[in-house]
């Protein structure tokens, strides 16, 4: 197995803590993100992504800890989208562009602060692209609690969530109380964003809350299967992409890795690829058979 | 701040004012504010690789957001939320990636992602004028059909309108006009500029061509102030270009919220 993993890398503390962690933060944003995918509202987690990178760079300026920055800018976020109206469907996509524009002016100035105040460099691309390998054991212990939590949460919402995602109107009528679900969801979901935002960087985060479940949902199997699978498919990709990155150091002469990130966007890309390719192979067969 | 270093920001922020405030006038109407704020990040892997191989970085971004936007529209029958989600995704990770093997110095990152108005030369500027020439025709000769699509989607497509080449031809010119856009305002905040203005316009009038006026106006107005506004703080242009796009939305919603009920 060699030619796959190259020597040292499981014997990694920082490998092995950002496998850990990563792996973590992909299973509770697979099964988030597949409630978000039913809802259509990947625009709404993506935002919310760019708006805890403003709280994390916030935080950063005023020498706060990270981890609150990033948690409490998605919650901040998500507050706005909903004090602006993403109720309405034909203002939700306007609303939440406002609000992601708004953050983004922010972060440039928040970073912009950073740069002038501290002599290292880095710290841009550390905040957007994120790294797994640089995350702090306190990080590390937070990111466990606030997982389960998560996990908690959407184990309580998740029949009504998912009710009121397929059929706004029959859930209503059934008594489930789809605005307070909403409100609830969209906590959920900010603090799931504002986690894989410190692990794999705001702006990637988006990565593992919509691939992995759309990847599950197109299997189209019954739903707690989907569920299974979005975090398996969410933990390899974490898993698969560190490989990739550590490896990618010994691939050229000048030793430069590539980022984490891409290489877990890139399995994730695959996964979604293998997965729409095996159903039209699926659908053929079964129009032939 | 008038002075001959600045006369290339003025114009070319001008020009990139007007281009935004008349694309996001349709990107508004047509709600697709999440395809415009993942098609300039296409524009930023696109410079990353450009600088990366060394070639101009223009010819870099418009082929990457050209690319982002024809991934965007080829497939619409899907999720198109989750298409665009995963083009934005794979746009920033090649960025990220492109960035780390060429080891480019953080300022320039920055610029790229933030913005660099002040370093504007004139030698980039007949491509900006050129481009922009090229998309203004372009949303002169969509108008009438965007306009109708996105209104009364039926009597379109009775009217012989292509809704996918439709939305083809209007992700590809967001993508030249982002291609603009970017090295001026940022690829993060070039997408402020294409909704906040646009938005409020809409909020004041509904009807067609006086919100696209007004929303170019308001564009023009906030690029204006933002540049002034940075020129005299020495804060990075794309935080104010940010911040008041979003400003001006939330005023004059507040400001018509009353005509709203009354009406």
């Amino acid at each position: 197995m060699h030619w796959l993993f190259e020597p040292g890398l499981w014997s990694n503390a920082a490998v092995r803590t950002g496998v850990g962690v990563g792996v973590v933060v992909a299973v509770v944003s697979a099964l988030v993100g597949v409630v978000t995918v039913l809802r259509s509202q990947s625009f709404a987690g993506h935002a919310l992504a760019d708006v805890a990178t403003a709280g994390g760079a916030g935080a950063g300026v005023v020498g706060a800890s990270p981890l609150a920055g990033f948690v409490a800018g998605a919650l901040l976020g998500a507050g706005a989208l909903e004090a602006i109206g993403v109720e309405r469907v034909r203002q939700r996509d306007v609303a939440t562009g406002v609000v992601l524009g708004a953050a983004t002016g922010l972060s440039a100035l928040f970073l912009y602060l950073i740069t002038l105040n501290s002599s290292s460099t880095g710290s841009t691309q550390l905040i957007l692209f994120g790294s797994l390998f640089s995350v702090s054991n306190a990080t590390v212990a937070a990111v466990m609690v606030l997982g389960v939590l998560v996990g908690l949460a959407l184990a309580y919402l998740g029949r009504p969530l998912l009710f009121a995602a397929v059929s706004p109107d029959a859930a209503r009528a059934r008594g489930v109380a789809v605005a307070r679900v909403s409100v609830l969801y969209a906590l959920v979901l900010a603090v799931t964003v504002g986690l894989s935002a410190i692990v794999i960087g705001s702006v990637l985060s988006t990565a593992l809350l919509i691939g992995p479940p759309a990847a599950a949902l197109r299997v189209r199997r019954r739903m707690s299967t989907t569920f299974v699978l979005a975090a398996a498919l969410g933990s390899l990709a974490v898993t698969l992409g560190v490989v990739i990155s550590y490896d990618s150091f010994y691939w050229w002469p000048s030793h430069r890795a590539l980022p984490v990130s891409f290489c877990v966007v890139l399995v994730v890309v695959l996964e979604l690829v293998a997965v729409t390719i095996g159903r039209r192979a699926r659908g053929d067969a079964r129009a032939r058979g | 701040m008038f002075s001959s270093f600045m006369t290339n920001a003025w114009i070319v922020g001008t020009v990139v004012a007007l281009l935004a405030g008349a694309t996001g006038f349709f990107v508004v109407l047509r709600g697709s504010s999440f395809a415009a704020h993942a098609v300039p990040n296409g524009a930023f892997a696109g410079a990353a690789g450009a600088t990366l191989v060394g070639i101009a970085p223009l010819w870099g971004m418009v082929s990457f957001a050209v690319a982002a936007a024809l991934g965007i529209g080829a497939s619409r029958r899907h999720r198109s939320d989750v298409v665009t989600a995963m083009a934005l995704v794979v746009m920033l990770a090649l960025g990220a990636a492109f960035l780390s093997l060429s080891a480019a110095y953080e300022p320039q990152v920055d610029a790229l992602l933030f913005g660099e108005i002040l370093g504007i030369s004139s030698t980039s500027m007949a491509p900006v004028f050129a481009v922009s020439i090229v998309c203004a025709l372009a949303l002169a000769v969509m108008y009438r059909p965007l306009v109708y699509d996105a209104t009364a989607a039926d009597l379109a497509r009775s009217r012989g309108v292509n809704p996918t080449l439709l939305e083809m031809g209007f992700l590809v010119t967001m993508a030249l006009g982002a291609a603009l856009t970017v090295p001026v305002v940022g690829a993060l905040l070039s997408f402020s500029l294409t909704v906040g203005p646009p938005a409020a316009a809409r909020l004041v009038t509904r009807r067609p061509a006086s919100a696209l006026g007004l929303s170019m106006v308001l564009s023009v107005l906030t690029l204006w102030t933002s540049i002034a506004a940075s020129y005299q703080t020495n804060l990075p242009v794309g935080f104010f270009v940010g911040v008041l796009s979003a400003l001006v939305y939330v005023v004059l919603r507040v400001g018509t919220r009353g005509r709203a009920r009354g009406a």
